[in-house]
């Protein structure tokens, strides 16, 4: 299914899907796991237990803190689906233990908000 | 990505948890990357350092790593919350203060090079060109890249703490292949160092991992931390070259139209109740040059200047330091105006700043309006 497997697991969830690549330090809550960034097209939203679904992270270095954290604090996605991996997302899931998958363009594409699906 | 066996060894945790670890962080990157194996780096810098970013989920992760893990390589460190010589200043809560200090201790187990700074090529020489590094911080690993000719990829913190530790990083991305596949053209006339901010910030959206820039012959200091900061801030891009004649296919503008859609999107006031300028940290040269364009002027309100402890110790020998501080700006070494702890709504409403990164997350994180503008129209409006 996958296109590859970063982190290993098997997930079931809602898929919460994004656009627009993401900022963890800048733009998601450590805490509730609420994103926080007003321009971000998940503004509002919680990506705590979902399948986040995004084309790849940006920014900051110390975003992978901010997985980590989302983790410890029960706030983390059930697991994450990217279009690339940048390597703040795949050492924050890795260290978090978040299943982290890349998906192929097509997979990518199908997905969308609200769908109920299962990785890994 | 093939391990040796004694890189096995320490993932399967043969060698220990610290070790183990590291190996699963440098395992995930390295398939993320699709590296072949991994290389030895000769310096690390880390980020994940100011509690204010990592919370108390890092502090207690830094605490139990540094029981048993052992920095292999020189490895320097980020910014923390605060500078020490001036925290009671703030009113930061003991809370923040215990668990910095208790962060700082982490690093300083595991064999940490207390630089608290984001502008290490500015602290300390930089090595041979095509030495393999692995950097965090943003800007410094673009800055490595594309100016100190160093070979690293756009490290996350945990990727640069796996790489001090077992001083090796996955083979792949830049360390690799670092050609550019898109060029930008820089359109937009006499630019400033807020300029090539704004430049940076649109690259770093636009660019993949690399980038070539077309139409700029020379960048002075600020304008190319400048630009290595915001294109950190806003992307994936760990390299840029100037280049008039890059043979890549795709090709964009960044015109004064363009430059106008980042401005508006980072700017959000007309004023700022205070201006900080370091972000990244100031180096000896623009400490240097700011005191002589403050030469008999003083700002009219609180200006906080960020520089690294030992930039702020060499410009304190050379006179710079007691001018700045004469102008009325307050040096604080250890800290930076991005994610500080110490600029708060509850004291100002909006800053004045000519750095994009800072304004990024002034806005983002600490809640603030911004108001941007160039180093010369900051001392020109604020200055008497």
């Amino acid at each position: 299914m996958t296109l590859k497997t970063i982190v290993r697991g098997k997930v079931t969830g809602k898929v919460v899907k994004s656009n627009q690549p993401i900022n963890f330090l800048g733009s998601v809550d450590k805490k509730t796991g609420a994103i926080t960034d007003q321009k971000h097209d998940l503004f509002g939203k919680k990506i705590a237990g979902s399948i986040l679904v995004f084309p790849n992270g940006i920014g900051s270095s110390v975003g992978a803190y901010t997985i980590y954290s989302l983790k410890s604090n029960n706030s983390a996605p059930a697991a994450m689906a990217c279009q690339k991996v940048d390597l703040t997302v795949a050492s924050g899931c890795a260290l978090a233990n978040i299943p982290l998958f890349i998906l192929s363009p097509d997979e990518y594409a199908s997905m969308k908000d609200g769908d109920d699906v299962s990785l890994g | 990505m093939e391990l040796t066996e004694d890189e096995e060894k320490s993932l399967n945790g043969e060698h220990g948890e610290a070790l183990q670890i590291a190996y699963r962080i440098l395992s995930a990157t390295g398939e993320a990357t699709d590296a072949e194996k991994l290389v030895p780096i000769h310096w690390a810098h880390v980020s994940g350092v100011n509690y204010n970013t990592i919370g108390d989920a890092g502090e207690e992760f830094l605490a139990t790593l540094s029981k048993s893990a052992k920095f292999k390589v020189r490895t320097t460190v980020n910014p923390m919350g605060y500078d020490k010589d001036s925290v009671e200043k703030f009113g930061l809560d003991e809370n923040f203060i215990q668990k910095q200090e208790s962060i700082k201790k982490s690093y300083k187990k595991m064999g940490v090079t207390p630089s608290f700074s984001c502008i290490p090529y500015e602290v300390y020489d930089m090595p041979q060109e095509g030495t393999q590094v692995a950097f965090a911080e943003t800007n410094a690993a673009i800055y490595a890249n594309s100016i100190g000719k160093l070979k690293t990829n756009k490290e996350s913190a945990f990727s640069a703490l796996a790489s001090a530790i077992t001083g090796k990083s996955p083979y792949s991305d830049l360390r690799k292949d670092d050609s550019p596949t898109m060029s930008i053209a820089m359109k937009v006339s006499e630019p400033n160092e807020l300029t090539f901010g704004l430049l940076g910030y649109f690259a770093g959206k636009v660019a993949d991992k690399s980038v070539a820039i077309s139409g700029v012959k020379n960048l002075d200091k600020r304008c190319s931390k400048s630009l290595c900061a915001s294109m950190g801030t806003s992307g994936t891009c760990g390299k840029f070259v100037l280049d008039d004649n890059s043979d890549v296919s795709e090709k964009v503008d960044f015109d004064e139209k363009e430059m106008q859609k980042v401005y508006d999107e980072l700017n959000t006031a007309e004023s700022g109740d205070l201006i900080t300028l370091g972000s990244p940290q100031l180096g000896l040269e623009e400490m240097n040059d700011l005191a002589s364009m403050l030469k008999g002027r003083a700002f009219k309100k609180r200006c906080l200047i960020f520089c690294p402890r030992a930039i702020q110790e060499q410009a304190r020998h050379l006179g710079y330091a007691g001018q700045l501080e004469s102008a009325g700006c307050e040096l604080m070494s250890d800290c930076c105006t991005c994610l500080t702890p110490l600029v708060t709504k509850k004291d100002v409403d909006s800053v004045t700043t000519n750095s994009i990164k800072g304004a990024y997350y002034l806005k983002n994180s600490n809640g603030l309006d911004v108001n941007l503008k160039p180093l010369s129209e900051i001392v020109r409006d604020e200055t008497s």
